[in-house]
């Protein structure tokens, strides 16, 4: 029951933290210069404009009373309207999310696979050519932008050779070729970025297990390798490891503004620059809060698995 | 004037009926003939939620190419400044007071309604409607009275006399919706395309119109307008062939495109321009002005920051390709002994004279980077401050003694130079104030005889080039790219993708 009862307590601070974190947004972008009044009427605003407009979109209030207006129409199920396009924010965020979570969920089915493979196979030959060369290739890839990353294979899978478009513009017929098309070069980008977290703390976890004792008698008693691998070490190193595939995956989903920037991809990450700098605070907090949520929900269920993975820790 | 060549225009706006070709404008007929179908994609520079169909809230060229597919305007501009009736049979004025317009005939919406005096009524009048929170309020507030006067006739009535008034509603602002509009989720004019899909910040879908007033066009079948941020990013996909035309393009993406023998540039001379703003309250006034307006080296700037894209400035708004230009004022030139001289006569010696850039003003930063190295081997002590582009208009733009702006074309003399250099003009600048400049503005609005305006308006760049409070070094040309499959594509100078209007002229030539 001890998952039970993990749940329960982190769904209550999880409530907490959400709290906490929307008065933090609320008061830091209320710091920035200027208000969404004063950013849409831009290069033309005039003092009595700016004014009408504030009046109209209610930024004349103080800011204790904007900020409780929008709790409690949060809490009672309306997070607002944009200030800036006047359209519901659940709906923008409806539209904008799925998008997101399905280029988040591609990239992880490519991924986590792919990260643990390296990680794993890295962590048995330890210390050998495979090894270092894998090393090498993660660290590589983690250390070129990813920006660099995206541009250099537009520039060469769409410019050059054309093979793939250079915007990801969602079909509207979902066949898996076109999907595969719209979207290999974004997903492949964010492989660079991901991957390489995910391998070098498999790779960590595993080893850190390879080491102990009780490999050694399994391997003593007789086992063959992918039995002591696959059902004595992972389950033991899971925890690390689905934490690092959490991490991650919460910054698919929030992070990835530089390549749905080269991409021109829909997403929620750009969502919140244009929310940022249109100090479009309903819009701005809305997307805080899925953030937060995402990461939190994330982080549990990564928690949850290791617990469950891990047949010592469930049981006690 | 303005009546005659409504009158001259109306000509051929009857023949249009049997040959739509003439619309085409001229230098276009040598290329293949027109011919209907096809799809493009046009990739523009922004695109976000702030993303609009309501035209009195257009801000971005996104927004006005949307406004100028779905909704049609009295008149419409034509190249060279000028402008070419629309929605309008006629306009007709005595006085340039009060103009009367009469409406084109068999003119229909989207959804089949026809065209009444009181949309244009409704279309007009909701610009002073403080609630519309309309982008040209101001430039509304002449309108005294609009009002149906006859079954196909409008009578606007103005507070005093403008003779540029039809060249005012040629704006994408001005065009005309359905009278008692207030919601904006879609598009329903009498414009070209008839709007299938408006996701703000994602895309916005145009779908030929069959019923458009001008038989025969648009071409195209369908256009589908995107906005890529990044400029690189737009360009690839220019190349890669995910869309067919993007603008603007910086002048340096310009040999790429040339590269491709599939793709091609187009330059629009325009009257953008970003200006060095001296307040005049500030470093002792006039001499110190002059000084500053020594030491912008404009051939430089024009080559190292828009690659030969630009057209020298001569630190007054109205650029050469405006019919109001006045040829031979003396051209000013980067000159650091003439700037010294100013600089010491002033009295500035080392103090700390702050200049503000921002990416938000195109190139200024640059500008402030070569000025500050050209005072310097003067003595004169400039410290460029970069500021974010966020935030720039609202805090840092005209608040400071130095820094710098940047003036979106406009389609009329008047226009220019009643924003942004009128005494009490809510964006002088400079903050700096003449009473004669203010009274030739007056006069200039109000006078039909067209060789008189011209003169007036050459006084009043004469009046802005010698004490005005900005320095103008370039007018920045605006650079589009597309494909060469891309027919009927050429300059209009009131903005890119043929200011704005390009839906209903290019075809699709593959």
């Amino acid at each position: 029951m001890r998952v039970g009862l993990l749940i329960l307590k982190r769904l209550g601070a999880a409530l907490l933290t959400l709290w906490l974190v929307s008065l933090l947004v609320f008061i830091l972008s209320s710091m920035l210069p200027g208000d969404a009044a004063s950013e849409m009427l831009g290069q033309s605003a005039t003092p009595e404009a700016v004014a009408a407009l504030r009046l109209k979109l209610g930024l004349d209030q103080p800011l204790y009373v904007r900020y409780f207006q929008w709790l409690f129409g949060l809490m009672s199920g309306h997070p607002g309207q944009s200030m800036i396009s006047g359209l519901p924010v659940a709906e923008i965020i409806g539209t904008r999310l799925p998008k997101s979570l399905f280029l988040a969920g591609l990239t992880a089915l490519v991924s986590v696979p792919v990260a643990l493979t390296i990680g794993i196979v890295s962590a048995i030959y330890r210390n050998s050519f495979i090894d270092r060369a894998l090393n090498v290739m993660t660290l590589s890839m983690v250390a070129v932008p990813e920006f660099l990353v995206a541009t250099l294979s537009v520039l060469v899978f769409a410019v050059s050779l054309r093979w793939l478009p250079a915007l990801t513009i969602i079909p509207d017929v979902a066949d898996p070729a076109s999907i595969a098309r719209a979207y290999a070069l974004p997903v492949m980008t964010l492989c660079f970025v991901v991957v390489a977290q995910m391998a070098r703390m498999t790779r960590a976890a595993v080893a850190d297990q390879l080491d102990q004792p009780y490999v050694e008698m399994a391997v003593l008693k007789g086992l063959t390798k992918p039995r002591v691998i696959l059902r004595h070490v992972l389950p033991n190193a899971t925890g690390p490891i689905v934490n690092a595939v959490a991490l991650s995956l919460s910054y698919l989903l929030g992070g990835v503004v530089i390549v749905e920037t080269v991409f021109n991809y829909p997403g929620v990450a750009s969502l919140i620059v244009d929310a940022v700098t249109s100090r479009d605070m309903p819009l701005l907090l809305a997307c805080t809060m899925v953030f937060c949520t995402a990461y939190m929900v994330l982080v549990l269920i990564a928690d949850v698995a290791a617990i469950l993975a891990n047949p010592r820790l469930a049981r006690s | 004037m303005a009546q005659d060549l409504a009158h001259r225009r109306d000509v051929l706006t009857g023949l249009t009926a049997t040959a739509a070709g003439l619309w085409v404008p001229q230098t276009v007929q040598a290329q293949p003939k027109p011919k209907r179908g096809g799809r493009i994609r046009v990739a523009c520079m922004s695109s976000s939620m702030a993303d609009t169909l309501d035209p009195a809230k257009g801000a971005l060229s996104t927004d006005y190419v949307r406004h100028y597919m779905f909704y049609s305007g009295l008149t419409q501009y034509d190249k060279g400044l000028t402008y070419k009736l629309a929605l309008a049979q006629s306009i007709e004025t005595k006085d340039r007071i009060t103009w009367v317009v009469t409406l084109r005939k068999g003119v229909t919406f989207h959804d089949g309604a026809k065209l009444k005096p009181a949309d244009v009524v409704y279309s007009i009048n909701r610009h002073k409607n403080p609630d519309t929170s309309s982008k040209v309020k101001p430039i509304a507030e002449q309108f005294a009275q609009v009002s149906q006067t006859g079954p196909s006739e409008v009578t606007i009535r103005l507070t005093t006399a403008n003779a540029d008034l039809p060249m005012i509603l040629a704006a994408s602002h001005f065009v005309i919706i359905k009278a008692g509009t207030t919601d904006f989720k879609t598009a329903i004019g009498t414009g070209p395309y008839r709007c299938t899909q408006f996701k703000p910040g994602v895309r916005t879908v145009g779908t030929r119109f069959d019923n458009y007033w001008k038989s025969g066009l648009p071409y195209l079948d369908e256009i589908e307008l995107i906005g890529i941020p990044d400029e690189v990013s737009r360009v690839n996909a220019l190349l890669s062939g995910d869309v067919q035309l993007i603008s603007p393009i910086n002048p340096r993406s310009t040999r790429r495109v040339r590269g491709s023998n599939k793709h091609t540039v187009v330059e629009t001379k325009s009257s953008l321009y970003t200006d060095l703003i001296v307040r005049q309250d500030a470093f002792g006034g006039e001499d110190f002005t002059l000084g500053m307006k020594h030491l912008l080296n404009r051939q430089l700037i024009s080559k190292a920051l828009f690659r030969g894209f630009a057209t020298i400035g001569n630190d007054q708004p109205i650029a050469p390709n405006n019919p109001y230009y006045l040829e031979g004022l003396p051209q000013r030139t980067f000159d650091p002994d003439k700037a010294r001289f100013h600089f010491k006569r002033a009295g500035i010696g080392r103090t700390r004279v702050p200049l503000f850039a921002s990416p938000a003003a195109e190139g200024s930063v640059e500008m402030a980077m070569i000025m500050q190295e050209a005072g310097a081997n003067l003595g004169l002590n400039l410290e460029v401050k970069r500021v974010p582009a966020d935030g720039y208009w609202s805090h840092h733009w005209m608040k400071h003694p130095l820094t710098f702006g940047n003036i979106n074309p406009r389609p009329t003399a008047d226009l220019v130079f009643s924003l942004f250099f009128k005494s009490d003009a809510p964006w002088n600048e400079s903050g700096w104030k003449n009473a004669k400049f203010d009274q030739l503005l007056t006069l200039a609005r109000a006078e039909a005889d067209e060789a008189k305006r011209k003169s007036l308006y050459g006084d009043m760049q004469t009046i802005v080039h010698e004490k005005g409070g900005v320095g103008i070094p370039v007018f920045i040309s605006l650079v589009d790219a597309y494909d060469k499959r891309l027919m009927g594509y050429e300059p209009v100078p009131i903005g890119g993708l043929m200011g704005y209007g390009f839906a209903e002229y290019v075809w699709w030539g593959a």
